[in-house]
């Protein structure tokens, strides 16, 4: 069945990113705040249409090769209001300056990608979205014409071609062995298929989907990206394309015979993502570049569910409450460097506090809700990825979890502490931040309020996600 | 109510602009001495619930998706935890009405920190506690840092990491507990009933280690305790009492609450170790103590000691023999007792090693002498404090530590080295009065002014409940007894 009209979300983004690409050669510049609008117009009604669409039973779209159901639901609000948050943040950026509507465009592109992936049921379906989700980054990072713009944008570049390459090959592996690409048949037919193959392909497209994600073994584009790009580039990218790569490999691993040891192969990813991006963000000095490491971590967290799913009920709701809990989170985070962007090394944020009481408390709320403490999401969502990876059997998992949460208290703590002393005595030198920022402040406390909330109202949350 | 009205009351504080330093001042004593009346009575409504019930319970679904709910209640072990802890934050509030460094945020973080500390005693669910046990921590760590002294950021920094850590393998042991109750639950009077993990010692032993070493570390026990000294030497004086009059009980409550009762079997074949680390604690925080000269230090060590015996008390609960019941019932009675007495006598120590620090900024004993001639009063709050401290009768503190002993030594006889504890305690308050309090008026004495009004009125009254507890201990024995007896039974399950 075609069942066009399931896929009106996604249809709604693209068709916005077009409009908002070709209304913004006919706008001038001085009005091209009406792009913006128009942006944030189609991202709402992305957030109403794909609510409703969630009240329903799943379903599946053009023959099967696109799920509708709870998790793509969650992942089209998601990345809608992660977008719609980033571009509230990006305001202050790009107002008013040549790219405005050029990044419209690519972050409404690269929102219709992660949730092409999220839904995505047929692995060519996932390798499209793969490559509509990756192509607007790399213009995204390219924004910024600097010296650490260009070699963070052409590293994107490589490594996204390197795994894209990877993530086509996995696919040709599949569709070769079984002759056919939609997971309901792939499911049946790889049982009677050697194991070793299966396990190859599988693991170039989790590699594949790991650049996405920005985890191991993919993440070395991602702090330099953080660090080299513009803060809107920086938040978009560590945020929205994770949500629909994770979605992304849940399903994948769904479809995997039990020959093939997938559990293993996940957690081996889980661990070294989260262990490496511990360790590196600990000598990072950039505050962005730290969030960076720190997100390849936060990958690690997030996959943890997947090592139990099929073995665990509570594996698909942890992953889901953990992202939406992340996504708020991080957007918190980054909002604050992006509200502060003379501010590019830690020791510059000592005496924050006194100057900007409201953001150091979103800076704390956001920071620590990273490492996971109650009553920020973050919380409920290791809480709930920790038992869910116990309950289906792999207790230790959840073990290194905690050892993980702790060695990234240390580098938060790094930029915490001095946000709390006291000013340094020349205080006229940070004159510069009376030149105020009005909407990266606000999306900071914004987004660190919904973190908050989803904490505390992680019931709702929970039953949200756990789908009718 | 009672949990979030200091909460509210912070966040107003925090949030209104241009408040005078004087109106946060007194508004933090009166939000507490509200909550205080409010607790009393809660306290006099009082009746003891059955074995394994709670009074005045209250539930309300959370996170349902892992049956972790909004679920409070209290009994008679956490009813005096709680109005202790309602007392101390008074004290702090009024010693506090001298404070001149950012007062409106010292007022909302400790409105925030009284909130999280009453939250985590009456909590019934072990998620709800473990919220309001990393959350006391987060305050407590810019307690420190924020208005410490000496080196208060490397001090908090080693507080919040060591405790962290201790959390960290809490919720592990929880998680633990969750995954092995059917049905999957972290409600705590349904753990309780339930004893999952029995029969099952090796994974039962797992996860009491991981809860043990996590509230270990708050407690803190040896070998665990290293943070507590540089923690308790940079905090304010008004942190130390709370740190050390609320946080501390903080573990040993969980021992009491969720250890013991969820995780009998395991306990009964690690009570030996229990005692073992007890009576460790209590000997080497006594002879360390000894050797200090800060006096803050000093004190600090003490704590280890004091805590020591209730570790020693709930450990000895685990050695079930059918002779010995009534014995073991004594030993938690005591070690409940000892919670609140150490809660008081401690806070109101360090509070007056705080008026030290603000006279002549040194806590070492060598530079004072004959102290108490230019400051009689202090003197004489001092003294009494100590004495106090080292368990003299007509103080809780005999009481509580008579309890231990009685009860201890009955069920295990070999537990009686640990009197020596109290011997050496004895020894180094006597040593520290006569050493800052008699003899000539020299170094920082000279010229050092008595006790203001504000700092008599926070003290006295605490040493005051400590005394009239120590004399009339019935009303608040009559609360712990019949808890202390449906614990042992648990245990004994």
């Amino acid at each position: 069945m075609m069942r066009p009209l399931l896929l009106l979300p996604e249809m709604l983004l693209v068709v916005g990113a077009l409009t908002a690409l070709l209304g913004g050669s006919f706008v001038p510049r001085h009005q091209q705040w009406m792009i913006r609008v128009l942006t944030a117009g189609v991202l709402l009604a992305v957030i109403v249409t794909a609510a409703i669409g969630m009240a329903g039973p799943a379903r599946t779209a053009f023959d099967d090769s696109y799920t509708v159901d709870t998790a793509t639901g969650v992942a089209r609000i998601l990345a809608s209001a992660a977008t719609l948050l980033v571009l509230m943040l990006a305001a202050d950026e790009i107002a008013g300056t040549a790219r405005e509507s050029e990044t419209c465009a690519l972050l409404l592109f690269g929102a219709a990608g992660t949730v092409l992936l999220a839904g995505a049921d047929d692995l060519l379906v996932l390798a499209a979205g793969f490559l509509l989700a990756t192509i607007p980054l790399y213009g995204l990072i390219g924004l910024v014409f600097t010296a650490r713009g260009a070699e963070a944008a052409m590293k994107t570049y490589l490594m996204g071609a390197l795994f894209g390459i990877l993530l086509l090959t996995g696919v040709t592996i599949m569709s070769g062995l079984t002759g056919s690409t939609g997971y309901a048949e792939l499911t049946n037919a790889l049982v009677d298929v050697p194991p070793a193959a299966v396990t190859g392909a599988a693991v170039a497209l989790v590699a594949g989907l790991m650049f996405k994600a920005g985890g191991v073994p993919g993440h070395f584009w991602v702090p330099d990206a953080a660090q080299g790009g513009n803060a809107t580039a920086a938040t978009f990218l560590t945020t929205v394309p994770k949500i629909g790569a994770m979605v992304a490999v849940y399903r994948l691993v769904g479809i995997l015979p039990d020959a093939v040891p997938w559990p293993a192969l996940i957690a081996t990813v889980a661990v070294a993502s989260m262990t490496l991006g511990n360790l590196a963000a600990y000598w990072q000095a950039d505050p962005r570049r730290l969030l960076g490491w720190s997100t390849v971590s936060q990958v690690g967290f997030v996959l943890v569910p997947v090592v139990v799913a099929g073995n665990s009920d509570l594996a698909l709701p942890s992953l889901l409450v953990y992202l939406t809990a992340y996504t708020a989170t991080n957007i918190a985070a980054f909002a604050v460097t992006a509200a502060l962007p003379e501010r590019r090394d830690l020791g510059d944020y000592q005496g924050m506090a006194m100057q900007r009481p409201w953001l150091a408390a979103a800076l704390v709320v956001a920071l620590l809700g990273l490492v996971g403490t109650p009553p920020t999401g973050v919380f409920v969502g290791k809480l709930t990825t920790a038992t869910a990876a116990w309950d289906g059997g792999h207790g230790w998992l959840a073990v290194v979890v905690f050892i993980n949460t702790l060695l990234s208290l240390f580098y938060y703590l790094r930029w915490i502490v001095p946000t709390y002393r006291q000013p340094p005595r020349d205080v006229s030198a940070q004159g510069e931040t009376r030149s105020r920022r009005q909407w990266a402040p606000l999306t900071a406390v914004t987004a660190a309020a919904l973190s908050l909330a989803a904490g505390l109202a992680g019931g709702v949350v929970w039953t949200v996600v756990s789908g009718p | 109510m009672i949990i979030f009205l200091p909460l509210v009351a912070g966040l107003i504080l925090a949030v209104l602009p241009r408040l005078s330093d004087r109106i946060a001042r007194w508004a933090w004593v009166a939000v507490t001495a509200v909550d205080l009346a409010l607790i009393v009575g809660l306290w006099l409504r009082y009746d003891t619930p059955a074995p394994g019930g709670l009074a005045f319970e209250e539930q309300a679904a959370w996170i349902p998706g892992v049956n972790s709910s909004y679920h409070l209640g209290v009994d008679g072990l956490s009813l005096p935890l709680v109005a202790m802890t309602a007392v101390i934050f008074l004290a702090c509030a009024v010693y506090a009405l001298r404070n001149r460094h950012r007062p409106r945020g010292q007022a909302a973080l400790f409105l925030f920190l009284q909130s999280v500390s009453l939250g985590l005693f009456i909590a019934a669910d072990l998620i709800l506690f473990f919220v309001f046990f990393d959350l006391s921590i987060v305050g407590m760590y810019f307690v420190i840092a924020g208005w410490g002294h000496g080196d208060p950021g490397r001090s908090a920094m080693k507080f919040f990491l060591y405790t962290f850590l201790g959390s960290l393998a809490l919720l592990v042991g929880f998680i633990g507990l969750y995954v092995a109750a059917d049905p999957h639950t972290f409600d705590m009077p349904a753990l309780a009933a339930a004893t999952p993990l029995a029969g099952r010692p090796l994974a039962g032993g797992l996860v009491l280690a991981a809860i043990l070493i996590g509230l270990a570390v708050k407690t803190p026990t040896v070998p665990f305790h290293t943070w507590l000294p540089p923690a308790h030497t940079d905090a304010p004086a008004v942190g130390s009492a709370v740190l050390a009059g609320v946080l501390l009980k903080m573990g040993t409550y969980g021992f009491v609450r969720i250890a013991m009762p969820m995780l009998p079997q395991s306990w009964r074949a690690w009570a030996w170790v229990i005692i073992l680390v007890g009576v460790v604690s209590v000997l080497y925080g006594a002879l360390v103590a000894l050797a200090q000269t800060n006096i803050k230090r000093m004190i600090a060590y003490t704590s280890v000691n004091h805590m020591g015996y209730i570790v020693l008390a709930v450990g000895v609960a685990g050695l079930v023999a059918t002779d010995t019941a009534q014995a073991r019932t004594i030993a938690v009675t005591g070690a409940v007792t000892q919670m609140v007495s150490h809660g008081l006598i401690t806070a109101a120590l360090f509070l007056l090693t705080g008026v030290l620090r603000d006279r002549a900024a040194s806590y070492d004993m060598r530079e004072y002498g004959g102290l108490a001639a230019t400051a009689p009063s202090f003197a004489a709050l001092f003294a009494v404090g100590a004495f106090a401290s080292l368990g003299l009768p007509a103080f809780t503190g005999f009481i509580a530590e008579f309890q231990i002993f009685t009860g201890s030594v009955a069920a295990a006889p070999a537990t009686a080295v640990a009197i020596l504890g109290i011997l050496i305690t004895a020894a180094l308050f006597l040593r520290a009065l006569q050493r800052v309090f008699t003899g000539d008026t020299q170094g920082h004495s000279v010229g050092f002014t008595d006790l203001h009004p504000a700092e008599v009125w926070s003290v006295g009254p605490l040493l005051l409940l400590s005394l009239l507890l120590g004399v009339l201990p019935r009303p608040l024995l009559d609360v712990i007894e019949p808890a202390a007896a449906s614990v042992v039974d648990l245990v004994g399950r």
